[in-house]
């Protein structure tokens, strides 16, 4: 596609065979999906005798690994379970500290030793960290982020939230920094993490909840550790990167120093790293939280609990008001973060004196009156009935206009794009994905697309995986039409960008579930909803990486485009789009693979996908059935991300000789 | 000259190719050329170097970019391993050091300064010149005392607890070397130390780093691609070039006796007054002429030029108060002008 885009449109130019080939390729593909043609029903989806069972497979290995699986000095059960072990201490100490207090005894017995920080603690130390970190600004919004979570009544499960974010940040930064670090320093441990990487990346979220339930079950530890895996990622890679970019002479002069291996790891390379190793924190971090909710769904508890219940009851009110608290929580670490790495290092001791005699002071306050360590319910608002009545008026008010746009695009571009994809025979698809492979990056690329194709094919899973292709093809398109023109706008006018910025930041700093909530309340559920949620969720770079590709163009190609008299539409249409296509293309992947992984939460609003598969799969635990499809999403998302990347590579060569 | 030092640093036969192993290298020979080198498909950043660098001496490897003279240091440091060749220090085999020896050798026996710094962006002053000798385990008081006291040495007293960021350029040189003589080193790698500076600030940072090393008596292996720095800071010159030494040499034995026409392209513009001695430029003795008075052998044209010049008698060249020869004033003149006539 991206080699159709990129040829001129040719006037007295012979048609080259690849544009032959591709437009060839177009007409039959129509003629397969339009006319009515009599497939016989394996075309569509292949019987149950042919498929592979790997399902089965993997649900029978599970248990085969919890019950005989044994390294021999220890089973993986004793595995798992020390693991659940050394996770499940620090979470209860931290539990302790925010939100329930040290407690004796258990369940109703259970009788409080010492309470938790009072409320005003941990509004103050948010605000004590935020004037060390950024000054005045960041002060009143760190301070007055927590103060929402106490008056609007979220203290209790925001509590519980920060107390798990506050356990799975440090081990997914310790653990993502020594595999990077591992990585870094053995070339066959890089390669074999990358892939690897590459695939937790885009495998979505349920298709591992599945196996983390089996292996621990239901609970916060169990939730702790998806979120650690699903954080950790990025540090690594960050970690790789941040190392490799150290300079060169630093590192020479480490070892001229005389340092051990030990001492070049801890005392030169990662100390000089630290900057790009931040950005890797502030990700695990806005990654956490961004896991929340779903965590929720094996035993998180917080506020990602009433988001969910929320959600499943419709109770409009309570679930934005929860979600706001996640993004409040989210705004605020985020920026108490990337203050912590713009800020030059320096030695702050005193301030952490203080802020130790501040917080101890704050405690014993509130053991002296616990009247006010608890906030005072009375003082709570709530802005729940608000909100249902907002969204309940627009509902009575705007019922039929909004009823009216939703009929028009289900049935004017949902339906029947959802139709063509659908009733095109799998061996013509899988063939063509296989042959765009080989035209953009050789025999290799075109052999890993035919075995994703017939993995998806033969586990049965075609007509999900094409589901999946429409809804996020159409949500993609739909992205791409509102971003690109934003973006061109925010890369041609300086004042446009600064508007912009500020939106697109705040939207990727929201958790996906977020998006959720209030388009559910305006279209209820189906793939309309899930649509628009995806679209709002994987706009952010189609806007961002068109506006970074016009803005690089060097300003010269301009200064010459104006000085052989264009106009300014032709200084867009010749040269600004052409040489911003690469990096448009760039934005168009990263909204894909957004978009495939917000697809798998809309299966909470009734797509029919395989995200839906994946859903299901993890409530009733059915370990194979999960897996599978999370790796038919995964093959999707790297089918696209290779080709367009290569396509795009291929792309920048051409610029680079022309 | 050189001669008459004990030999401190001595490397023979030193190779290395990139992307390629011994055993290629092996294949071709004892001493392959670079028609040989390039049949081979192989790429040498260092080609044969021998080299012997007395103890107290600055011997300055020079070279353009690309001509393997920062590859040739770091085979001397180690800090690559080189193909072949043997590096010996004090007498003893780097290329045969253990891991754990040659940590105990870089903690105490070597220093290096880089061109961009390599300041640690994360320490203040005095921590970035006390970290060598944090990482071999020195306490802290005696860490910060000898820390101050290369600080001062530098002249950078009063900004001990500056980041490295807020220094300028110059300020950040001084502080990396004031780092690399922390431990007392013997052997001081400089590679490229002043390059990254402004010409002005260049030329203080040369005097500065003579009048160290008229205290310190340091061996110095100095790299760098500027000839005049060269001629201004060495003993002993090596040029390089597509990673072979073409030639090693006082300038002085660079100007008078160039190997071929790649010196002589680097020496054409060559300061010749301050490069040249009497000795270079005397004529043989003639006991019927009358003399204005006596110069040294070894005194540099420049510092004689103005006292043979204005006499109108030819001056007596001696070495060790023995006459050896005369000098007059269009001998001077013509080092003065740079006409191509000597002796």
């Amino acid at each position: 596609m991206s080699l159709a885009l990129a040829r001129p449109a040719a006037g007295t130019r012979p048609i080259s065979p690849g544009l032959l080939l591709w437009s060839l390729i177009l007409a039959v593909t129509l003629a397969l999906a339009l006319l009515p043609l009599p497939y016989p029903k394996w075309l569509s989806e292949v019987p149950r005798a042919w498929r592979l069972g790997w399902d089965k497979d993997v649900s029978a290995f599970l248990p085969w690994l919890v019950e005989d699986a044994s390294f021999g000095l220890f089973s993986f059960q004793e595995l798992t379970r020390a693991i659940s072990w050394l996770l499940a201490w620090p979470l209860e100490w931290a539990t302790a500290l925010f939100a329930t207090g040290l407690q004796r005894g258990q369940g109703s017995a259970a009788v409080q030793v010492l309470p938790p920080m009072p409320w005003f603690a941990v509004v103050t130390a948010a605000a004590m960290l935020g004037w060390h970190r950024g000054g005045r600004g960041l002060a009143v919004l760190a301070g007055l982020a927590f103060l929402y979570l106490a008056v609007f009544g979220q203290w209790a499960s925001a509590m519980v939230t920060l107390a798990s974010i506050a356990i799975a940040v440090p081990l997914g930064v310790a653990a993502g920094l020594l595999i990077g670090i591992a990585g870094f320093r053995s070339r066959r441990v890089a390669a074999l993490i990358t892939p690897l990487l590459d695939l937790m990346q885009t495998v979505p979220i349920f298709a591992y909840l599945v196996p983390i339930l089996f292996l621990f079950g239901f609970g916060p530890v169990a939730a702790t550790l998806a979120t650690v895996i699903y954080a950790m990622p990025p540090m690594v890679r960050i970690t790789m990167q941040a190392l490799h970019a150290v300079p060169q002479e630093v590192k020479e002069y480490g070892v001229m120093a005389g340092c051990t291996r030990h001492q070049l790891t801890w005392k030169v390379l990662v100390p000089a790293a630290r900057p790009s190793l931040l950005v890797g924190v502030n990700q695990v971090i806005m990654l956490s939280l961004n896991m929340v909710i779903i965590a929720s769904m094996i035993g998180a508890g917080g506020l990602g609990y009433d988001v969910l219940t929320a959600l499943r009851r419709l109770d409009i009110g309570g679930g934005l008001e929860a979600g706001l608290a996640i993004v409040l929580l989210a705004v605020a670490l985020d920026r108490l973060s990337r203050a912590t790495h713009e800020r030059a290092p320096g030695s702050d001791r005193r301030f952490w004196i203080l802020f130790a005699l501040t917080l101890l002071g704050l405690y014993l306050l509130g053991l002296l009156l616990p009247g006010i360590a608890r906030y005072p319910e009375a003082w709570t608002l709530s802005t729940g009935p608000f909100f249902a009545d907002l969204v309940g008026w627009i509902n009575v008010h705007f019922f039929d206009t909004l009823e009216a746009i939703k009929t028009a695009i289900v049935l004017n571009l949902l339906v029947p794009v959802r139709r063509f994809l659908t009733e095109l025979p799998w061996p013509w698809v899988v063939l063509v994905t296989a042959l765009a492979g080989w035209r953009l990056g050789g025999p290799p690329l075109a052999l890993l697309l035919l075995g994703f194709g017939l993995f998806i094919v033969f586990n049965g899973q075609w007509q999900n995986a094409m589901l999946t292709v429409y809804l996020c093809g159409v949500s993609v398109l739909v992205a791409a039409l509102i971003g690109i023109p934003l973006g061109i706008w925010g890369g041609l006018s300086r004042r446009a960008w600064r508007v912009l910025e500020v939106v697109i930041d705040t939207l990727q700093t929201l958790p996906s579930f977020v998006y959720l909530i209030p388009v559910v309340m305006l279209f209820r559920v189906g793939d309309f909803t899930a649509m628009i949620a995806v679209v709002l969720y994987a706009l952010a770079p189609a806007v961002r990486y068109t506006a970074h590709g016009i803005r690089q163009i060097r300003p010269m190609l301009i200064e010459a485009g104006t000085a052989a008299g264009c106009t300014n539409w032709q200084l867009l249409s010749r040269i600004r789009l052409p040489l911003a296509l690469p990096e448009i293309m760039l934005g168009l992947n990263q909204t894909i693979m957004l978009a495939l992984s917000m697809l798998v939460i809309t299966a909470l609003v009734g797509t029919r996908d395989l995200g839906q598969e994946v859903y299901v799969a993890l409530t009733k635990a059915d370990t194979g059935r999960g897996v599978i499809a999370g790796l038919c999403v995964a093959f999707i998302a790297i089918t696209a991300d290779r080709l367009i990347q290569t396509g795009v590579a291929r792309l920048r060569a051409r610029g680079a000789v022309a | 000259m050189a001669a008459a030092r004990p030999v401190k640093l001595a490397a023979s036969g030193i190779w290395k190719l990139f992307a390629a192993d011994g055993a290629a290298l092996d294949r071709l020979g004892p001493h392959p050329d670079d028609t040989a080198l390039e049949r081979a498909g192989l790429v040498a950043g260092v080609a044969n170097a021998n080299l012997a660098i007395g103890e107290g001496e600055i011997f300055v490897i020079m070279g353009l970019s690309g001509s393997g003279k920062s590859t040739l240091v770091r085979c001397l440091s180690r800090l690559i391993e080189p193909t072949r060749g043997q590096v010996l220090l004090d007498g003893q085999d780097l290329t045969r050091a253990s891991p754990a020896e040659l940590i105990r050798l870089r903690r105490h026996k070597m220093g290096m300064v880089f061109q961009n710094f390599a300041l640690l962006p994360h320490l203040t002053v005095l921590s970035n010149v006390a970290f060598p000798l944090e990482v071999q385990g020195v306490g802290r008081a005696e860490r910060t005392r000898r820390a101050r006291e290369m600080i001062a040495l530098v002249g950078l007293s009063g900004r001990e607890h500056d980041l490295p960021h807020q220094l300028s350029g110059g300020q950040q040189q001084r502080v990396g070397i004031a780092r690399s003589l922390a431990v007392g080193p013997d052997l001081w790698f400089l590679d490229e130390p002043f390059s990254a500076l402004d010409p002005l600030i260049r030329r203080e940072m040369q005097n500065e780093f003579l009048r160290l090393q008229a205290g310190l008596k340091k061996t110095i292996v100095f790299i760098t691609h500027d000839f005049d720095e060269a001629i201004r800071l060495a003993d002993r010159i090596a040029i390089m070039r597509g990673g072979r030494i073409i030639q090693t040499g006082t300038p002085e034995e660079l100007v008078l006796h160039p190997a071929d026409n790649y010196v002589v392209e680097f020496t054409r513009e060559a300061p010749r007054a301050r490069i040249l001695t009497a000795r270079a430029i005397m004529r043989p003795l003639d006991d019927r002429i009358e003399v204005a008075g006596a110069v040294d052998a070894g005194a540099k044209v420049q510092a004689i030029a103005a006292k043979v010049e204005s006499a109108t008698r030819p001056y007596l060249v001696t070495e060790s108060d023995r006459p050896v020869g005369l000098i007059d004033r269009s001998a001077v003149l013509a080092v003065l002008l740079g006409r191509e006539a000597m002796r």
